[in-house]
Parts: C-alpha cells; sequence; structure tokens
C-alpha cells in the first residue's frame, strides 16, 4: 500500500471520516468478516459434497479406504513391507494416507482455486486469501470425518485410549499450516503460470513415496545417502516427522519419536523450519499479487 | 463538438452538490498492460528467462477526480470500453488504483452483477444466506431478513427448490431481493437493471427510490441514459477512459448523445415566460379507459391533454401538443387545426380542457408533453406554451431501437 503515490489537493471539502480503498488485498477489512468468508466457503463446499447424494460421505470415504485396502494386500501379502517387522502396519498405513490425503486434496485444491472462484473475485469485495484458506478448511472437515475411521480401527486393533493420543492436535495443526501455506502459494502462482497444476501433481506424487506413508522410518533406518541416514532425511521432511510422531503417540509407544528419527532436539528445527518458512513465503507472496489477481484471471 | 475540459479546469463542476463527502476520487488513474506474448507457464519462463517483456498500455481511467456527497445519486455514462465499469470497480476494491486516491466514507457495497456465488445446486434458500454474506451481510442479519427478500421476490413456496430448477426469472428476482437487503451508505450499481420483465423492472426502480429517499450514495454506471436522467442527481460522461463532463443528468444526456451520435439540432427554446394573460394550467396523459396516467402500455391509445385558461377573449385558438423524447426528438406535434376544425370562441376567465389521441406506437422510454395555444390564423403567434409540463414513461415488451412500434407487414418475394 505504501507504493500508492498519494497526491495530495487541497483540504478535502468535507472533514468526515473516510478510510482509503487502495484496492483489494489478502485479508480484506476485518478478521471477523474475513473468517466468515472463509468458513462460508468450505461451509458451502462440504453441504455440497455430502447433501448432494445420499452416499456423499461413504463415496469420500471410500476413496482412501479401497486405496488403503489395496496397499496393505500389496504390502503384507505380496511384497511383505511391513507386517513382520512393523507391529500395527495396517493401522498406520490408514491414518498415514488419511493425513497425507488431506495435505494432497488440500494443495491440489488450491492450486486451480482462485481461478475457480473467479466471479467472486472481480464481481464481489472479497479478501483474496480466503479462497485457498476455504480449500483447506474444507479439506479439513473431511479429515475430521475421516479419522473417525481411524479411530475406530485404532480402537479395534484393541489399542487403549491413552493421553498422547492428544498429541495428534498440535499435529494436525502442523499440517494444516503446511498445507495451507502450500496451498496458497501455488493458488497465487498457478494466476501467474497456468503449468503449475501437472508440475504440482508430479510433485506430490514424489511427496507420497518420499513420505514414510507404505514404510516406517525404521524400515529405512539401515539405508544412508550421502551418509546421512535415511530415517533422517524422510523426517526432514515435515510431513514425515509429523506422520513419524503420529505413529508414536497413536499407535505404538516404542516406535521412534521425531526426535528420535532426525537425531535431537535441535535438528526438529528443521521440519519445523520448513513449515514456518513455507507459511511466511506463502503469505508474503501471495500478499504481494493480491491486488492483481482479479485482472490476471 | 462537446464541451471537453480537463478535469482540473473543472473543479467547480466536480465538487458535490451539498452535505458531507461520501465518495472522493482524486487524479485516479487506472491502466492495463496487455503484453504481446503472454508468458503464463513456468516452462517459458524457464526457457526465456531474459525474454524482455513487451506489452500495450491500455489507459482505462485517466486522471478522474470527483466527489460524490452523501445521499446522491450519481450516474456515470459512457460508450463501451469508455472506463465507467473499470472506475466503478476501483471505487469497489475490486481492482488496484495506479496513481491517485479514492476515499470512501461508510460502508460500500458493489453491485456489479446479481446472485454473485449462486450455486445452482443448493436450493433458494442457502444461496440466498450464501449471496447476503457476499455481499457484505453477516450471517445472522442474513438469516434476520431472510423473510424480507422471499416476500420481494415474490418465491414463497420455492424455497426448497434448488436453484437449478428456477426460470432465468425467478433468479433474477431472486438475486435482487437478496442484494437490497444489504445497509451498505454507499452502493455500486453496474446496469444490474438491464434484466427481468417490466414489470420486474419497475419494481426494482421503485426500490432505488425507495435507497435514495433513504438517504444513501448511489453510484450508478450505465449507458441507458433514461434511468440515469431519471434517477441520478448529477453524472459524468467519461470517453476513452477521460471524463468529458460532470453535471446535470440532461446536460450530460445530451452530450452523450452528441457523442454518440453528432450533434443533435435541439429546437426547443426553453421560453417559459408568460407570453400573454392565457395560461396553461397543467398537462396529463390518459389512457384508452380516460383515466389519469403515468405510464402507459405500447399499442394501447394514449391520449395527450391539458388545461388552460384564457386570459381574454379567444376565438378559435390553435392548441397543439409536442411530444419529445428525453434528448429533445420531437416525435409527435399534432394541432386543432391540422384538418380545418375551428375550435370555437372562449370567454375570458374561461377554463378548456384539450385532449389529442394517438395510437401508441412508440418504443419503450420516456416522453415528454409540451402543450401550448395559439391565436387563430397561422398557429404560428403562441399565447402560452410550457415546455415538458407532463411525462409519460410508455413500457412494452418490443423494442426494435428504432422510435417507433409501428405494426410491419413483412414480406419476401423470390424473383
Amino acid at each position: 500500500m505504501s507504493s500508492l503515490e498519494q497526491v495530495e489537493l487541497a483540504p478535502p471539502v468535507a472533514p468526515v471520516p473516510t478510510h482509503g480503498i487502495y484496492g483489494p488485498s489478502a485479508f480484506g477489512v476485518g478478521a471477523r468478516r474475513f473468517w466468515q468468508l472463509t468458513f462460508m466457503l468450505a461451509r458451502t463446499e462440504f453441504k455440497l459434497r455430502f447433501f448432494g447424494s445420499a452416499l456423499g460421505y461413504l463415496w469420500t470415504l471410500m476413496r482412501p479406504l479401497l486405496f488403503f485396502g489395496v496397499l496393505l494386500l500389496v504390502f503384507t501379502k505380496l511384497v511383505k513391507v511391513g507386517s513382520n517387522q512393523t507391529p500395527y502396519y495396517a493401522e498406520y498405513l490408514l491414518m498415514a494416507i488419511i493425513l497425507f490425503t488431506y495435505f494432497q486434496e488440500a494443495t491440489s485444491g488450491s492450486v486451480q482455486s482462485l481461478v475457480a472462484r473467479e466471479n467472486l473475485l472481480r464481481k464481489v469485495r472479497f479478501p483474496r486469501l480466503a479462497v485457498p484458506l476455504s480449500v483447506s478448511l474444507f479439506c479439513l472437515f473431511n479429515l475430521g470425518m475421516n479419522l473417525i475411521v481411524v479411530f475406530v480401527f485404532i480402537l479395534g486393533a484393541g489399542i487403549e485410549p491413552r493421553l498422547s493420543w492428544l498429541e495428534l492436535i498440535p499435529l494436525v495443526a502442523l499440517l494444516v499450516i503446511l498445507a495451507s501455506s502450500v496451498g496458497m502459494l501455488l493458488s497465487a502462482l498457478y494466476v501467474r503460470y497456468r503449468d503449475i497444476q501437472p508440475i504440482w501433481e508430479v510433485f506430490s506424487q514424489i511427496l507420497w513415496y518420499g513420505s514414510p506413508i507404505l514404510y516406517t522410518v525404521q524400515t529405512a533406518a539401515k539405508k544412508s545417502f550421502l551418509g546421512i541416514p535415511f530415517s533422517r532425511l524422510l523426517t526432514i521432511n515435515p510431513i514425515g516427522a509429523i506422520l513419524t510422531q503420529a505413529r508414536k503417540a497413536m499407535l505404538d509407544p516404542s516406535a521412534p519419536s521425531a526426535t528420535n528419527a532426525i537425531g535431537g532436539v535441535p535438528r526438529l528445527l528443521i521440519p519445523l523450519g520448513i513449515v514456518f518458512g513455507l507459511c511466511a513465503l506463502g503469505l508474503w507472496f501471495f500478499n504481494r499479487e493480491a491486488p492483481h489477481i482479479s485482472e490476471r484471471l | 463538438m462537446t464541451t471537453t475540459a480537463p478535469s482540473r479546469a473543472q473543479a467547480p463542476g466536480t465538487s458535490p452538490r451539498s452535505g458531507p463527502t461520501a465518495v472522493s476520487i482524486e487524479h485516479v488513474s487506472k491502466t492495463f498492460r496487455l503484453p504481446h506474448r503472454h508468458v503464463s507457464t513456468l516452462k517459458e519462463r524457464a526457457l526465456h528467462p531474459f525474454r524482455t517483456m513487451t506489452y500495450d498500455e491500455l489507459n482505462a481511467v485517466q486522471d478522474v477526480s470527483l466527489e460524490i456527497s452523501e445521499g446522491e445519486f450519481f450516474g456515470i455514462v459512457g460508450r463501451n470500453g469508455s472506463g465507467k465499469s473499470t472506475l466503478l470497480k476501483c471505487i469497489a476494491g475490486i481492482y488496484r488504483v495506479d496513481q491517485g486516491r479514492i476515499a470512501i466514507a461508510g460502508r460500500l457495497s458493489p453491485f456489479i452483477e446479481l446472485g454473485v456465488g449462486f450455486n445452482p445446486d443448493l436450493n433458494a434458500r442457502d444461496n440466498v444466506i450464501i449471496n447476503a454474506i457476499m455481499l457484505g451481510l453477516s450471517r445472522r442479519q442474513a438469516a434476520e431478513r431472510f423473510d424480507q427478500v422471499v416476500e420481494f421476490a415474490e418465491l414463497e413456496g420455492f424455497m426448497d427448490l434448488r436453484l437449478k430448477n428456477y426460470s432465468s426469472g425467478m433468479l433474477v428476482r431472486l438475486a435482487f431481493a437478496t442484494a437490497i437487503q444489504v445497509d451498505a451508505e454507499i452502493l455500486l450499481i453496474d446496469e444490474v437493471l438491464a434484466v427481468g420483465d417490466a414489470a420486474f423492472q419497475q419494481k426494482c426502480f421503485e426500490e432505488f427510490f425507495r435507497l435514495k429517499r433513504e438517504g444513501r450514495t448511489i453510484v450508478f454506471v450505465s449507458h441507458d441514459m433514461f434511468s440515469v436522467e431519471r434517477f441520478c442527481d448529477r453524472a459524468m460522461l467519461m470517453d476513452h477512459g477521460k471524463p468529458i463532463e460532470i453535471g446535470d443528468p440532461r446536460r450530460i444526456g445530451r452530450a452523450y448523445h452528441e457523442l454518440n451520435f453528432g450533434q443533435l439540432a435541439h429546437e426547443a427554446p426553453g421560453e417559459q415566460t408568460p407570453l400573454s394573460s392565457s395560461k396553461i394550467t397543467e398537462a396529463w396523459f390518459e389512457n384508452g379507459e380516460g383515466e389519469r396516467v403515468t405510464s402507459n402500455a405500447q399499442q394501447e391509445p394514449l391520449t395527450l391533454c391539458f388545461e388552460a385558461v384564457a386570459g381574454e377573449p379567444l376565438h378559435d385558438p390553435v392548441f397543439a401538443v409536442t411530444l419529445r423524447t428525453e434528448n429533445g426528438h420531437t416525435i409527435i406535434v399534432a394541432r386543432s387545426d391540422q384538418h380545418g376544425a375551428l375550435t370555437g370562441s372562449f370567454a375570458a376567465g374561461e377554463t378548456v380542457v384539450a385532449r389529442f389521441t394517438v395510437p401508441n406506437w412508440l418504443t419503450p422510454s420516456r416522453y415528454m408533453l409540451t402543450p401550448s395555444i395559439a391565436k387563430e390564423g397561422t398557429g404560428d403567434e403562441a399565447l402560452a406554451l410550457v415546455e415538458d409540463m407532463a411525462s409519460v414513461v410508455v413500457h412494452g415488451t418490443s423494442s426494435s431501437g428504432g422510435i417507433l412500434e409501428v405494426p410491419v407487414q413483412f414480406e419476401v418475394e423470390r424473383l
């Protein structure tokens, strides 16, 4: 806003309290309105998804569940990556799939969100950032529903509820920050560069295999790359760190924590730094682009 | 041509009529860059990192200064591409201005399109709430005003119907009814009135009058001079991004038509001073049933009436009416002596009513009636004449673009 050339003129005709409007911004006029609009967009999407058809929720759940079923079959019966050495492999696999699905849906859903909401951005006053954040929020609603199934499986496996389950809250919060940051970055980039979408598809595929979902950090602990154990590399990836910590908190107290896997508390600053660094980058970039988004759609 | 004056020199015209300023626009410019080669992918960017970007600049709005005072109904007119909508979007905060400053006092709500965010898969109830929130209401306010929306849209009983099953007319009604619920002090309206059937348009007009009475500030962008002249207190004519003239809507309307069609011969002298002791006291319109009307349907008989008081004994005076469009085009001139009819003698102080019935083949618009009485003979020596004394709005569905909608017989013959 400071870049605006303020033309000083003779005193205004009437000294009324005026507030300047310099054009669109990322956040709009107030936090409350921003939140209300974000929530409304997410809620509308949710409503469309689940009230449109009677089986809406089941279908949404079906995808990760079927995927989970196939992977479980392949990796326990055919390839035998997990089952014998990893306790609660099936439960871990399901939890990891569902958490990663959130990240993937939130980020890939954000990519085209600004362009898809063109009429909002060009026809009404709308805080730009509410658009990608609403995608993230909508996916969070889904995650909440899907986590119910995860808990059913976990309880079904005979795991007693314990206090460490509460750790899931900050872990999911970190994942939300990560996904939202990437989402806002991608959505603003897509307005400029329309090949972001296929690029991100490939990238998230790489991230899928690069995160300990099908395997755990322990499975990879024996291998190393450039002298660094794979387990450490995997936890540099914030998603890897979150999944590893979630495994310890939710399923197996004897499993390595994220701190163990990366090798000490100070090193944990790397994945955390990535999350908050991306958050800062996303906010900065989005804020910079926001005033001109409606002209470039 | 028109009086083209730079906005700076027009400082008196740019100041609002009275009251505190609601919208203040100071030297605002907006330029769009139109690149010759649009680099829209990362791949191109990576392959040609040092390619210099060349682009054309489109100066959509150039150095516009304007003060709109509270409670004013301000019109912005101009041809397509004159920058009027861009200016509106700058005021609305949808586009960022490149230069200058815009300040507003109070809450602002843009009406750039009706029904933004309407989703065909949701029912009307949900859509009304969503749309109202998008236009600036809180969820609670939206819920509270829901009944008013339904009532105004006359869609009771259709609220649980999905929007995809709505007719386009119902959709527009619902959208408009929702839009007018916003309680912003400043409304920006961009030609949204160009929708709906005649009856609904009339309702919309009434609603705008209501908003105006409530003291809202309204900025209205249109290329329909008729509605601008009808509603606006002041108007601005824009062309090629520059303000051409700011002032009285009628003057702006004429300037706009001059811009479009070149100079018009406006023959109305505007003479209102008493010409003799005879006076025209009233003028009005009547429909086929002889009832006084301010609007008349196309194809219905239209009677142009006026009442006059003879100031001196008159012998066979010539009564005449002139019907003009708002832009001063003369459409009909009817005189009592056209067919040699003699009107008789009138004593001083006698009141007389003259009626001229014509078939109404006029295109939907507003028409102004100028009644006159003249001395016997050539009818050129006027005794009394009042310019644009009454007006009538002709409504109808047929609007071919011409001034008259006459019955047409068509045939094509192959030779």
